[in-house]
């Protein structure tokens, strides 16, 4: 059982993807009580599996024991698990907010449905997250953006059908790309096994069939992480769809995506592949980092709706993870990596505050936010911790990311990327900052209050249902528990990235 | 050095955090949520004094929190710098604290768990900057006290305090990011430590351009400290209720800024690196100019907050100077005038917030003849001025004696003709409020005693009377400055 693990976490999901319709026949919140649970045990097989990493070093589980190359091949590495950890943490966190967020926004008749396409979106992300074969990857991907079309699109809002499009547009642009890519790759070496192209490829490093390839796979999976200017889909999709979705995909699905651009650029091909060809590549995803940060800053500066500045925030941020990747070095590397944990957590408490206030007033201007912290002051607290972490104040995880990233680019010389990372700190609190006034320190509309007379404004606390609040200040605690206790996920990326750069 | 390891300076740190916990849970009963202020503010000031005994034997008290990430620690260590700014810090909050309850209750002001929670946070941190064992640990606390300080100046909630807020944490928040965090990168990738030590941590570690740089950004990132010019915050800051400006601008924030200044000049960058690159003579330069621009400033503002905040901008920067002259007597000074302007500059405030409180008037041209309407108050008011002009027998000449000694030690001649002129401004923004409020005729129909309520007077009149008493009884500040000099030179 327990050598299984890597394949139930996958096999799990999918095989409760398909009992759930089934069992939201009988009764619906059954479906919801499975989702639960799967993705609780999701989370748990992942513990356990990181502890297995952490004591016994790489798993490598072979599907239907066929030895790879000519089966394919399970690997469970210290990345392996630290995005592992992310996604199963997160989906689990989103399915106990769903309950009453999911009922309020999409209906309660179509909840089981919702559950089913929830469960493939996390296979999906965990089969990408496992799997040492390339083509697979490309299958999982897939899966979770068919699944993640869906979810966007059965917002409660016209413009959520036309989001979902167009990210079904963009992902399957960007999903043409990998598979001809991959097409490329399969083409040269004859194999599919990631550790096997990896000792094939070297020989054809100089073949323009390898070169384009890689071209192709980046560009196609630029468009998967949202990194600008292909980022496009990505404001719509996370603003119009249900809330938790929104929550999960940022903390999740661009994660997933950097995952498999950390597993392509640095195990397929490799830092001597880089060297070996006639222009810097890391030069060109640097410019065009930095460029999403500024850009994705800026944008979210200039928003007036709180979830579409979240959105653009996370253009941004996806910067910061690219930004790590381009300096091709081991510290570069951690702060990528701790960018994706950061960033997920952060995000997500971000996301799953917002979608809290929309269940309980359906606001989600940043005027309407006006006395909100009157309302709501709990789940507003937890929304001001995450934004702190934004901008990176010391002890929040948004330090510890940035910390790393400064101090990978000054040992590689580039010392004018720390104004960049500085001014984007400074536009992040900007644009925070705006929304945290309007929270705490203006009166909402028609409850104007002067100087003078102690005001008791006569607004009740109505916070949201306990099973929303719970999951939104467990993941904003983790922005403080991880910005202080940093050495614990830190020691973990910094084996990923050596295994990555060896 | 011994090192004596307790946790002492973690529970004068977290005893402020609990009371934040314990003033927002009895927000709905008034009398106890200011007792835990009170009880506070006491057992805080009790704990840092229990300390004192140790650090004037010569010893250091360390206490290690956790390691955040290799080379970023969360660390205390007390030491004579450290406790002096916390004894002040601590003491001063006890007369606030009675202070602020008589301001705010007498003005029925709004929001006031709010208010009390976010200042016994902003004391948390300041505890935390005094105490803290390296940069990191300093700039995690510096940032909590601008952070916390937000919704006090932000505290009355219309447009100007929200415009005036906002201009205070772009300024604060801005300059930290942008200039002292990449300080600290630098520091730490040159140097590969950032834990302080009494000789410096950088020399011999990089070229001079780039010490150079990294000075330049250090003092450009502690705004705090007051220097043009990153100093428009504090003028700013004055939209906050006077307690707030009172304990935090006249001492807990500023004084962390100018502490902040003295730990990175004298334990980053230690005073011969310093001396030997010469970055001592055009720091002294820089807060010159500031003192001087900023006394000029003074003579022209009308309202009384926004003239002891320019006041303040410039006494701020005689910290800097002193400490820049990286003579024995310099920083004698620097660390004594840390104690001695916070009693002189908080009674100022004190008194602008009394005559707040009892008369509603915030302008100078208003003032005529107030001391006869209040003549406690406006004694006090006369003593804290005579100490920033420092005339004896108030404290302000005490610091001021050994900032010009340490001048001449240093040889910089042009810096006494700063003093002196400084001395003069000093004296023609100050006295004509004096003259104003005794000799003037007061405007019809203000007669009679009409002074605020009693605790708001009370501690305005024990601040002054500490600022005469540290005139006659300097020795306390001027061993533990002696102490700093002596680890330093």
């Amino acid at each position: 059982m327990i050598k299984h693990l890597p394949v139930l976490v996958i096999a799990i999901p999918l095989l409760a993807a398909i009992i759930i319709p089934i069992a939201g026949r009988i009764n619906r919140v059954l479906s919801w009580y499975i989702a639960t649970a799967v993705t609780f045990i999701c989370f748990i097989i992942s513990l356990s599996l990181l502890q297995t990493v952490l004591n016994e070093g790489r798993i490598s589980y072979w599907m239907g024991g066929w030895e790879p190359p000519f089966g394919i091949e399970y690997v469970v590495d210290h990345l392996t698990v630290f995005v592992l950890i992310i996604v199963s943490f997160m989906a689990f966190m989103g399915t106990v907010y769903a309950k009453k967020s999911i009922d309020n926004e999409i209906g309660p008749h179509r909840t089981p449905i919702f559950y089913a396409i929830y469960l493939l979106f996390v296979t999906g992300l965990m089969g990408i997250v496992m799997t040492g074969d390339i083509f697979n990857i490309y299958v999982f991907l897939e899966i979770t953006s068919i699944a993640g079309y869906t979810l966007i699109a059965v917002g409660k809002k016209r413009q959520s059908l036309v989001a979902g499009f167009n990210y079904l547009i963009m992902g399957t642009i960007g999903a043409t790309f990998i598979l001809l890519g991959i097409g490329y790759l399969y083409l040269m070496t004859g194999t599919l096994n990631i550790a096997d192209l990896a000792n094939r490829l070297p020989e054809l490093y100089q073949t323009s069939a390898v070169i384009t390839a890689f071209a192709i796979l980046a560009i196609g999976l630029s468009i998967k992480v949202a990194l600008f200017p292909v980022h496009i889909w990505l404001p719509n999709s996370y603003t119009f769809a249900p809330s938790v979705i929104s929550a999960v995909m940022a903390a999740t699905a661009t994660k997933v995506g950097a995952y498999a651009m950390y597993r392509i650029l640095f195990t397929v091909f490799t830092p001597a592949f880089f060297a070996s060809l006639g222009f810097q590549v890391a030069h060109v995803l640097l410019v065009m980092a930095v460029i999403a940060i500024l850009a994705g800053s800026i944008l979210a500066v200039s928003q007036k709706d709180i979830k579409k500045m979240l959105a653009y925030s996370s253009v941004g941020q996806i910067g910061y993870i690219v930004l790590g990747v381009s300096l091709m070095t081991v510290t570069g590397l951690m702060g990528s990596m701790l960018h994706l944990l950061n960033h997920a957590v952060m995000k997500g408490s971000l996301f799953l505050a917002v979608g809290a206030v929309v269940y309980r007033y359906g606001i989600t201007s940043i005027e309407g936010l006006r006395g909100m912290g009157k309302k709501m002051p709990v789940t507003m607290a937890a929304f001001t911790i995450a934004a702190l972490s934004m901008i990176g104040v010391p002890l929040t995880v948004g330090f510890v990311s940035k910390w790393y990233l400064a101090v990978a680019s000054i040992k590689v010389g580039m010392w004018y990327l720390i104004p960049v990372i500085m001014i984007s700190s400074l536009l992040t609190a900007v644009y925070f900052w705006r929304v945290i006034d309007n929270i705490w320190f203006k009166a909402a509309e028609g409850e104007e209050h002067g100087h003078g007379h102690a005001v008791s404004t006569g607004t009740k606390a109505v916070e949201a249902p306990l099973s929303m609040l719970v999951p939104t200040l467990t993941v904003a605690v983790l922005c403080i528990v991880f910005g202080v206790l940093a050495f614990a996920p830190a020691s973990l990326a910094e084996q990923a990235a050596m295994i990555l750069l060896k | 050095m011994e090192i004596v390891h307790s946790s002492v300076p973690l529970y004068a740190v977290l005893v402020s955090l609990l009371a934040v916990f314990l003033i927002g849970v009895s927000g709905r009963y008034p009398n106890l949520r200011e007792s835990w202020t009170l009880i506070a503010a006491l057992t805080k000031f009790g704990l840092v004094l229990s300390m004192l005994p140790i650090i004037l034997e010569g010893k250091v008290i360390e206490y290690h929190l956790v390691t955040v990430l290799p080379g970023l620690d969360i660390a205390f260590r007390v030491d004579a710098l450290g406790i002096t700014l916390a004894l002040t810090a601590s003491f001063l909050w006890i007369l606030t604290s009675i202070y602020a309850i008589g301001y705010m209750r007498s003005l029925n002001e709004h929001a006031q768990t709010r208010f009390f929670m976010f200042f016994a946070l902003a004391l948390s941190a300041a505890m935390g900057s005094a105490f803290s064992a390296n940069i990191f640990t300093l700039f995690v606390f510096y940032e909590i006290i601008t952070v916390s300080t937000y919704p006090l100046v932000a505290h009355e909630e219309n447009e100007d305090a929200l415009k005036g807020a906002r201009r205070y944490l772009a300024y604060l928040l801005g300059t930290s990011v942008f200039f002292l965090l990449p300080a600290i990168f630098l520091t730490y990738f040159y140097a590969g430590t950032l834990d302080f030590a009494s000789q410096g941590i950088l020399m011999g570690t990089a070229s001079n351009t780039v010490i150079a740089i990294i000075f330049v950004l250090y003092m450009a990132g502690i705004a705090k400290a007051g220097m043009m010019p990153f100093h428009l915050w504090l003028p700013s800051a004055m939209v906050a209720p006077t307690p707030v400006s009172a304990l935090l601008h006249a001492v807990a924030v500023v004084k962390v800024g100018v502490f902040t200044v003295i730990r990175v000049v004298l334990f980053i960058f230690g005073v011969d690196l310093l001396a030997e690159i010469g970055l001592g003579t055009y720091l002294a330069y820089f807060a010159s100019f500031t003192i001087i621009t900023a006394s000029i400033i003074a003579l022209r503002q009308d309202n009384l907050k926004l003239r002891l905040a320019y006041s303040t901008i410039s006494q701020l920067s005689y910290i800097v100077l002193a400490v820049a002259l990286l003579t024995p007597s310099g920083i004698l000074s620097s660390v004594m005038h840390i104690t001695i302007h916070a009693f002189g500059k908080i009674t100022l405030f004190f008194v602008a917030g009394a005559i707040y409180v009892a008369t509603h008037k915030k302008f100078i041209s208003e003032m005529d003849g107030i001391g006869r309407q209040m003549p406690f108050t406006m004694g006090a008011f006369t003593v804290g001025a005579l100490s920033m002009i420092a005339v004896p027998p108030v404290a302000g000449i005490v610091s001021k004696w050994y900032l010009t000694l340490g001048a001449i030690e240093a040889d910089l001649l042009p810096i006494l003709i700063v003093i002196i002129a400084s001395t003069l401004l000093n004296a023609a923004y100050f006295l004509p409020i004096v003259y104003r409020a005794f000799f003037k005729e007061p405007a019809s129909g203000e007669v009679g005693m009409k002074e605020a309520p009693a605790m708001v007077v009370v501690p305005l009149a024990l601040t002054a009377i500490g600022t005469v008493v540290l005139f006659f009884w300097p020795n306390l500040i001027m061993e533990l400055g002696k102490m700093v000099v002596a680890l330093v030179v």
